[in-house]
């Protein structure tokens, strides 16, 4: 008779649906299919989109290539030395290492301007949170993912490690600049 | 094939206890609420130090305590109590033997020395890797292979689960078909069995690495086939729970489901849907197309959203149909406002369904939206939800069910009803709250998993708002209160068991009674299609709706002022 009982009737797929049932049903799957949509509307008509371009890496390919950025665009240092501060050419590709225990370097971009930002970890999985926009996005060793940024806003951004990766994990925060 | 065992017709409930089964029900659940007792201990550690003024443990003693404190919640205390709950729905609810009593004794001890094991190791140190043990972080070999243990353990007892079912029908114990909440039950095995295969899968290969027999696990594979295991288990939690619900719908209230078809119907969509969400975890990820993305993160289309739609219509709808039968029949709500609020067993259940759907269930969309997702990303709005899900949805059920088996199961008077009546209030209210600040800081943009949001030592630190710091501090006064409920529920409970009046245990008998069976279609015809039994519940429904609708669209909006990204 209940819940915790057989059914009355043995053939339950032809119990019958009462209204309130069959209307709600209906709104739901209404409800689910413009959430699906919502998706790929965004895809096609929205302007944030997290990129898919990967290719796999590996800490040496990748060091060297954020280093001849570091090189050639480095406008001044910080912290005593231990940040580069890089401004590279707008439109570029720009390299953000994550490792035990900071991203490195600092990057300097230009509002309104688009950059091909390459990231990656040379260790352990780690998080780029990019605050106070609060951009939130995985770091996994091994993979270099390609994300195309257009700053809207000019400020000093902080990128926080929100991936758990150790006893140092809370010092891990770096920065872009954004002009 | 009748073995030498007993049935025990309850007194106060008319339930049917086989022996073995009860002694294992009993078991699996005493040994759920030890890892509750141990986890809601290790809570404390994490909400002092991350209440920022208290800021508590050292940064080495607060990652092992968060590690063991997430394992021993979301796994043991919950899985034990499961296993409980599935032999429960068959063995007692179809009123058979249970298949096979001395391998579930052996499924038993393997949990316990798996979970003890894997605690263990998180204790010694060295094992701070949190419940997701991403590689290449290694911990040592043995928590990985208590894990491993414990998992063999909960499939064994699923197929003692299973097979018992195949009693049940064998040996006619009960005509027609299972009961509903059998039914979920059924709905979260097979979850169940699926989800530890993709544990089994990751983790055997991560325990081979950590002894040194191979020499690399992919760290994007890791994550990808964790999450199947990570996710999906907390999907047999959402079947398992639901079903309470209906359960205890049909105990408080004798409601029987609205319709058959329509509940069980949902349980379908589960088994066939639910278990790609394990893509939620993934939305942030490199080398996942958007397709996979948006496919798996959808449950195709939304086809598990919408049936956990269906249950949060007709779970209070059915307490509605029946409540109204008994006369409650004036306005919208009189149904409601006469329910029984006074009961643990139904205000657990139902501050459980408005937590879980509105807190829960709107939050999880929102975050499990491909684009969405980024702004929420291992902040802290990500234990914001879960907590609403498994705490508030699950560990609360858990918690209202208990208080219906402690006179049943446990044959003993409950101690202390007074405090029992306000645990659902307090642990559920303050949990609602807890959740809510801790979405409300994640949306500010603190990290999960971390263990000083003042930076100290690093040289580039970022200052959050002071918003983030009061709400951090919420967390730290609504996990203290939510810790008090908890520590209420174990002292009833225990405190029962251990010091509660013995109860009558009722009629023995050496063979079992079989489930009457029920007049077919008069009774089932009272209702039913004409329309509208249940305008209260659809009212409830609407509000729902509205909220969920809101709240998405609000998120869009806040996305849409991010930098370009493509």
């Amino acid at each position: 008779m209940s819940a915790i009982s057989p059914p009355a009737e043995r053939l339950w797929w032809k119990h019958p649906i009462d209204r309130v049932e069959g209307m709600w049903i209906g709104i739901a799957f209404v409800w689910s299919m413009v959430m699906f949509f919502m998706m790929v509307y965004w895809h096609m008509y929205g302007g944030q989109n997290l990129s898919t371009e990967t290719y796999k890496t590996t800490p040496e390919q990748f060091t060297v290539k954020a280093q001849a950025m570091v090189d050639q665009y480095t406008v001044r240092t910080e912290v005593d030395g231990q940040y580069p501060v890089v401004a590279p050419p707008v439109g570029s590709d720009v390299y953000m290492i994550a490792r035990l225990w900071n991203f490195w370097p600092i990057l300097q971009l230009e509002k309104g301007q688009t950059y091909r930002l390459h990231l990656t970890s040379l260790d352990y999985n780690h998080g780029f949170s990019l605050q106070p926009a609060n951009i939130n996005i995985q770091i996994v060793p091994g993979y270099e993912h390609v994300v195309t940024v257009t700053p809207n806003q000019s400020g000093t951004y902080s990128v926080v490690c929100n991936e758990y990766c150790g006893i140092g994990h809370h010092t891990m925060v770096g920065r872009i600049y954004v002009k | 094939m009748s073995t030498a065992t007993t049935y025990r017709t309850c007194p106060r409930s008319g339930l049917q206890f086989e022996s073995q089964a009860e002694k294992l029900m009993l078991a699996n659940a005493v040994a759920a609420v030890v890892f509750l007792l141990i986890g809601g201990l290790l809570a404390i550690g994490v909400v002092l130090t991350r209440w920022p003024s208290i800021h508590w443990l050292e940064a080495d003693t607060f990652y092992k305590v968060l590690t063991a404190h997430g394992i021993d919640m979301l796994i043991f205390w919950i899985i034990f109590f499961e296993i409980a709950v599935l032999y429960f729905c068959s063995s007692t609810l179809l009123r058979c033997r249970l298949a096979t009593p001395k391998i579930a004794w052996t499924a038993f001890a393997l949990m316990v020395i798996g979970a003890v094991m894997n605690n263990v190791a998180v204790y010694q140190g060295g094992s701070s890797v949190m419940m997701t043990s991403y590689v290449p972080m290694m911990a040592a070999p043995h928590f990985y292979l208590g894990l491993i243990l414990f998992a063999v353990g909960a499939l064994i007892a699923c197929f003692v689960f299973l097979g018992t079912l195949v009693v049940a029908k064998a040996e006619k114990t009960y005509q027609g078909s299972v009961p509903l909440v059998t039914f979920g039950a059924i709905t979260a095995t097979i979850i169940a069995v699926f989800t530890i295969v993709s544990g089994a899968i990751i983790l055997v290969p991560t325990f081979l690495l950590s002894i040194g027999v191979i020499d690399k696990v992919d760290p994007l594979v890791y994550r990808t086939i964790w999450w199947a295991f990570g996710h999906s288990s907390q999907q047999i939690n959402v079947s398992a729970h639901i079903s309470i619900w209906y359960a205890v719908a049909a105990i408080a209230f004798g409601a029987r489901p609205m319709s058959e078809r329509v509940s069980r119907g949902a349980f379908l969509l589960y088994i066939l849907f639910l278990q790609l969400a394990s893509a939620h975890h993934l939305l942030a990820d490199p080398g996942l197309s958007t397709e996979w993305k948006v496919v798996n993160t959808s449950y195709f289309m939304y086809f598990a959203v919408l049936a956990s739609m269906i249950h949060g219509l007709t779970v209070p709808g059915a307490m509605e149909v029946a409540q109204r039968q008994k006369g409650y029949n004036k306005g919208l709500f009189e149904w409601l406002r006469k329910a029984p609020w006074g009961t643990p067993t139904f205000s657990g259940v139902f501050i459980s369904i408005i937590g879980f759907g509105f807190l829960g269930g709107i939050s999880g969309v929102m975050m499990g939206t491909e684009q969405l997702n980024m702004i929420i990303h291992n902040t802290i709005y990500v234990p914001g939800h879960f907590h609403a899900t498994v705490v508030i949805g699950t560990t609360l059920s858990f918690m209202a069910l208990t208080y219906f088996l402690i006179p049943v199961l446990f044959k003993r008077e409950m101690i202390a009803p007074t405090l029992a009546k306000w645990q659902p209030y307090l642990f559920g209210l303050s949990m609602y709250g807890f959740c809510l600040v801790m979405m409300g800081a994640g949306t500010l943009g603190v990290s999960r998993r971390h263990w000083d949001m003042a930076f100290q030592g690093s040289a580039l630190a970022y200052e959050w708002p002071g918003a983030a710091y009061m709400m951090m501090g919420l967390v730290g006064v609504m996990g203290i209160a939510a810790i008090a409920g908890g520590a209420i529920y174990i002292y009833v409970t225990v405190g029962s068991l251990l010091w509660g009046k013995k109860l009558d245990q009722g009629q023995v008998s050496s063979t079992p009674t079989p489930v009457p069976a029920t007049a077919p279609a008069a009774a089932v015809q009272t209702y039913g299609s004409s329309g509208m039994v249940a305008p209260g519940s659809f009212v409830l429904a609407i509000i729902f709706l509205v909220a969920f609708v809101l709240y998405y669209f609000i998120n869009w909006k806040y996305l849409s002022q991010l930098w370009g990204l493509s």
